[in-house]
């Protein structure tokens, strides 16, 4: 089957059931997208199809293949992902970091639909993306901060 | 101040590829026999000998091209070490911050804890075990491209600064990098002075962390993102009853699921080895295995839990006494009595277990973020039977560690070890969610019973407590800490509580059972419960005596002189902050908790509402008094985290068990707090200039009592067990 994923075609050999994060991981070595609990529980695995936030570990590769995949390591190029990458490490959102990846995906899918959320919208869009080391405070801070750097950016 | 620097403890190393390189060799202490010597010149009978480790002792190297390389002998799991040593050598050394890189040290001797004798990271105790050292470190190399400066410049030493980087004297100036190799040839200072904390420039300051930019584009690697040529994948089917042994298997069916690449039988189970996680799972779950289950396949949560309540009753070890608290309670007019209980929790930290091995001739590499470099290297080196200086251990990043990858019986490293051995291959093990849940190795389940009576002006005039749980260092390599039939982890926060100082007849008594549950260290141990219980039964005792919680704290701390003052500055502090005598939205309540542990002192206001049978925590107010502190944005974090991890655990954690299996295996029916959940916490550091304290896990143990009180003050109900549940 074929993907595209990043903006480059990729041919794959994969049984059809395979999720897209492990062809993600195993084959094609982009581990980026993290594995944390195989049945969309816990969001680290995030990743956009067309655009929208989707769980990779439940998504078929093949129900994947007439769409365009984007990662985490797609995002430092991504207008608005590279914007909430810059206020994450402004806010000092990270601790251990391995949930961290699906946030800033959740993150970035939120903030082009919504340009400026409230915190109960934040609450909405990123309640399933799980961190243990619990920085949602930081998140909710962080999701702020690049709206308001969106705007900025916006205006001038 | 001037420190001495023991010169048999020291030795500078320069680098092959030019540069300062500053070492430290560090006698094994010998707390812990297990620490074992490295001898990289002799390798067993017969074995090559074992390779030596690149700057096996380095801890600092300064580049030609201005870079500070620092090693880290303690693993980054998101408690901000990474940054928090650093800025240790960078204060003294001077140095642009900017320039900074960090690795964590390959597991050697001379990364031993500077405490436990072994190299670990745990108890929330890096920053202050390496306080000294590593200031020391960034000291020493200071002095040496001055010296190395001031022989360039033909100027006497002290005419010299250090400035960002560079040393400077009048109008001449040169770099780190352009000294380094010059001072690496110098004799090193026999002591070096340490700046005083009110000339810190960086210590003490809002430091942003240097991993974030990996951690936010997913270029940092974790151990589970560890691949090379050649890798396989594989995983374990486990025995579902612990203690459980294959007694036949039949692999067919696995091994016709395209790119399995081999099923082999280890200790803990099956393991199936594939081209990748997909494979090998399919393979796993085409396998037919007939398990002897043991004795443990009868293994009941609430038979347990009967079991311990009846234990309570009677009496056991004794852990800490003063005066005669039984006869005074059999005397007294009226004694409160109440009993708590906690149970078996999971880690379940984000990045499940994972352990990646690659054995070669008389060598094998170990990819896997671990807390227990020594022992893990000693373990894998029986199993792979080399010497533990053969064994390499890379340590990546730890998606989470809270006391799950610091197990004394190094579960998830040895069986990968003997999943590569046993198929011939370098294999990644990976557990999956449910693997790690059920996994074992969990905060044991304990119940309290607890009494005491009050005198005529409600002061508490005896005290007992019966502590009932599995002891986690029994039957590990640590067992010989337990004293007269005492862990005390599983006493500890309550034997030595600062509130029982001034009562004059108290009794902590200990039950130790062998249920058979793999039982370790979770964030805070043994003060988890013990702060739950004591904190609950002290808010029951102001009750009783008809006192406002926090007065009756405050006489209590008071009473305990010195013992109680940091307890109770914090206490004043998070009062103080929250509003304590501040009207609440109707239908709120507010409780307190105070507790110290690991060296640090914190109180938490937590204000709750309950509708519905579900309790919403609006917001927590914590004060923490961690000494002398190094970065205070990491502090806030760190005490965020803990107040979460803590949340997590009492409003919906538990793992229970039914015809010995656990019940639990997901995040779906082990829920965590998400971020719909989080309340607004509000962190105050109370700077007392004492020595420095832990930040990882202190701010854990207050926060379930403090719910637990807020409830009682919103509802009425005075919530024992946890995880919370409302009665009908």
């Amino acid at each position: 089957m074929k993907l595209t994923i990043n903006g480059k075609d990729h041919e794959i050999d994969a049984p059809p059931d395979m999720p897209l994060l492990w062809v993600l991981r195993d084959l094609l070595g982009m581990t980026g997208t993290k594995f944390g609990c195989g049945l969309a529980q816990c969001g680290a695995c995030t990743v956009h199809l067309n655009g929208a936030p989707v769980r990779a570990c439940v998504t078929p590769a093949a129900a994947a293949s007439s769409g365009t995949i984007s990662t985490i390591e797609a995002m430092a190029a991504d207008p608005v992902g590279r914007i909430v990458q810059q206020a994450w490490i402004e806010a000092d959102v990270v601790q251990c970091g391995y949930c961290q990846s699906g946030q800033v995906m959740a993150a970035t899918a939120l903030l082009r639909e919504n340009a400026r959320p409230t915190d109960a919208e934040i609450d909405a869009a990123m309640s399933g993306n799980l961190c243990r080391c619990g920085t949602y405070q930081r998140v909710r801070g962080a999701i702020h901060l690049a709206a308001g750097k969106l705007s900025k950016e916006d205006a001038a | 101040m001037n420190a001495p620097v023991d010169l048999s403890r020291r030795r500078f190393i320069v680098a092959a590829g030019g540069g300062l390189v500053i070492a430290f060799v560090v006698p094994l202490a010998s707390r812990f026999a297990i620490a074992q010597e490295q001898h990289p010149e002799s390798g067993p009978q017969g074995a090559p000998p074992a390779p030596p480790l690149p700057q096996p002792n380095a801890f600092l190297t300064i580049g030609s091209d201005d870079s500070v390389r620092v090693l880290l002998a303690h693993s980054e799991m998101g408690q901000g070490i990474w940054t928090a040593l650093p800025m240790l050598v960078a204060e003294e050394l001077g140095c642009d911050w900017s320039k900074v890189v960090v690795a964590h040290a390959p597991a050697a001797p001379a990364y031993a804890h500077t405490a436990f004798g072994i190299q670990a990271t745990g108890g929330s105790t890096s920053v202050w075990s390496e306080f000294d050292r590593y200031r020391q470190v960034g000291a020493l190399a200071r002095e040496m491209l001055v010296a190395a400066a001031a022989a360039e410049f033909g100027v006497d030493a002290a005419q010299c600064r250090v400035v960002d980087g560079k040393v400077v004297a009048g109008r001449k100036s040169a770099r780190f990098g352009e000294l380094a190799d010059a001072a690496a040839k110098l004799p090193p200072p026999s002591e070096v002075k340490l700046k005083e904390r009110k000339d810190w420039r960086l210590l003490g300051k809002p430091t942003r962390r240097l991993d974030a930019r990996a951690k936010v584009d997913g270029s940092a690697v974790f151990g589970i993102d560890v691949q090379f040529e050649g890798l396989k994948v594989a995983l374990v089917a486990r025995s579902p009853v612990f203690g459980g042994k294959v007694k036949s298997f039949d692999a067919t069916a696995a091994r016709a699921v395209k790119g399995v690449r081999a099923v082999v039988e280890v200790p803990s189970g099956v393991a199936v080895v594939a081209d990748h996680f997909w494979a090998a799972r399919a393979g796993r779950d085409a396998l037919a295995i007939e398990w002897d289950l043991g004795p443990q396949a009868t293994l009941d949560s609430a038979q347990l839990k009967a079991d311990y309540v009846a234990r309570a009753a009677t009496p056991g070890a004794v852990a800490a006494q003063a005066g005669d608290a039984p006869a005074k309670l059999a005397g007294a007019r009226s004694v409160l009595e109440a009993q708590y209980d906690v149970p078996f929790l999971a880690h379940a930290a984000m990045e499940p277990l994972n352990c990646t091995v690659r054995l070669g001739e008389g060598t094998c590499e170990i990819w896997t973020g671990t807390q227990f470099q020594t022992l893990d290297q000693v373990a894998v080196a029986k199993v792979a039977g080399l010497e533990p200086a053969q064994v390499t251990i890379h340590t990546p990043f730890l998606g989470g560690g809270f006391g799950r990858r610091a197990n004394p019986a190094n579960d998830f490293v040895i069986e990968a070890v003997h999943v590569a051995k046993a198929a011939g291959l370098p294999v990644k093990v990976l557990w999956t969610r449910e693997d790690d849940t059920r996994g074992g190795y969990y905060r044991p389940a304990f119940v309290h019973r607890l009494r005491a009576s009050l005198d005529g002006d409600g002061s508490i005039d005896a005290f007992a407590a019966t502590a009932v749980g599995q002891s986690i260092l029994a039957g590990t390599a640590f067992a010989a800490m337990i004293k007269d039939g005492i862990d005390s982890a599983s006493v500890e926060g309550m034997a030595d509580s600062p509130y029982l100082a001034g009562v004059p007849h108290r009794r902590i008594e200990l039950h130790t059972p062998s249920p058979g549950v793999p039982v370790l260290w979770w964030r805070s141990v043994g003060h988890t419960q013990n702060a739950f219980a004591m904190e609950g039964f002290i808010d029951e005792l102001a009750h009783a005596a008809k006192q406002d919680p926090v007065a009756f704290r405050r006489r209590l701390l008071k009473a305990a002189g010195t013992k109680g003052k940091r307890n109770l500055d914090v206490l004043d502090r998070a009062v103080e902050a929250f509003g304590w005598k501040q009207p609440l939205p109707d239908g709120h309540g507010k409780g307190i908790a105070v507790h110290e542990s690991f060296g640090s002192h914190v109180a938490q206001v937590a204000e709750v509402s309950v509708s519905g049978g579900r309790v919403r925590v609006h917001r927590v107010v914590c004060a923490i008094d961690c000494g002398v502190f190094v970065n205070p944005l990491t502090i806030e974090a760190q005490v965020q985290g803990a107040i979460v991890y803590g949340l997590s655990a009492a409003l919906s954690g538990q793992i229970t068990f039914r015809d010995g299996r656990v019940v639990q295996s997901n995040f779906h029916d082990y829920p965590t707090l998400r971020i719909d959940q989080m309340p607004k916490v509000e962190v105050h550091i109370v700077d007392s200039g004492e020595k420095p304290g832990g930040v990882g896990e202190p701010g854990t143990p207050p926060i379930a009592p403090a719910v637990a009180n807020a409830i009682f003050d919103a509802t009425g109900q005075r919530l024992r067990s946890l995880p919370f549940r409302f009665g009908a």
